[in-house]
């Protein structure tokens, strides 16, 4: 699956994610949901926020995702292999399921194909009473 | 009668002080900062620690990157 098209279906599925912009390793970006200089400013940020995570936990082993969260709103990075992808939500987004869709979209540009990932569905709209009756 | 006013404009006072150390404490959202790493583990850093000062003001450049 192409850039573009692993972008609109995050955005589409994912109403949370205002913004996201997918990278690789040095910074390139390789597709966006923002115009250019935007997108470029988005991952500069993105990929700062990995490599200085990754110098300030005692931890030491590798940063696979990072959280920032604030009153305005939350930052997300996520990294596997050298393709890096980075979102930005409102505040109190729920975490769990944007990572999901993140790593879902990496995995998306990755493989080529969507045909073996696991769609989340959307949730079921409400049958009208007159369609029971 | 001067004493009742008194009480009135302390109790006012009161409220007053009382909901704007709510709003300052427990009403506002703490900026944070979760890392993960590959080995499955995850540290929080909590506004006002040395960690998320260095990585908050770059989380506020990414948003202001796509609210600008």
């Amino acid at each position: 699956m192409d850039t573009t098209q692993a972008l609109a279906d995050l955005t589409e599925i994912s109403s949370q994610v205002e913004a996201a912009v997918l990278f690789d390793e040095a910074g390139e970006v390789a597709g966006s949901t923002l115009p250019d200089e935007q997108a470029g400013r988005l991952a500069a940020s993105a990929a700062e926020l990995l490599a200085r995570a990754a110098t300030v936990g005692e931890n030491g082993g590798e940063v696979t995702q990072v959280e920032a969260s604030t009153p305005d709103g939350s930052v997300f990075v996520v990294r596997e292999g050298a393709r890096r992808i980075a979102a930005v939500t409102g505040p109190d987004p729920t975490i769990g399921l944007v990572f999901y869709d993140l790593k879902s979209c990496l995995r998306d540009v990755g493989s080529g194909s969507d045909a073996d990932r696991p769609k989340r569905r959307r949730p079921a709209k409400k049958e009208r009473e007159s369609d029971e009756a | 009668m001067r004493r009742r006013a008194l009480g009135l404009v302390g109790f006012a006072s009161g409220v007053f002080a009382g909901s704007v150390l709510y709003r300052r404490t427990l009403g506002r959202r703490r900026a944070r900062v979760d890392v993960y790493f590959g080995d499955g583990s995850m540290i929080t850093f909590v506004d006002g620690s040395p960690e998320a000062d260095a990585l908050l003001p770059i989380a506020r450049d990414a948003l202001a990157a796509v609210r600008q």
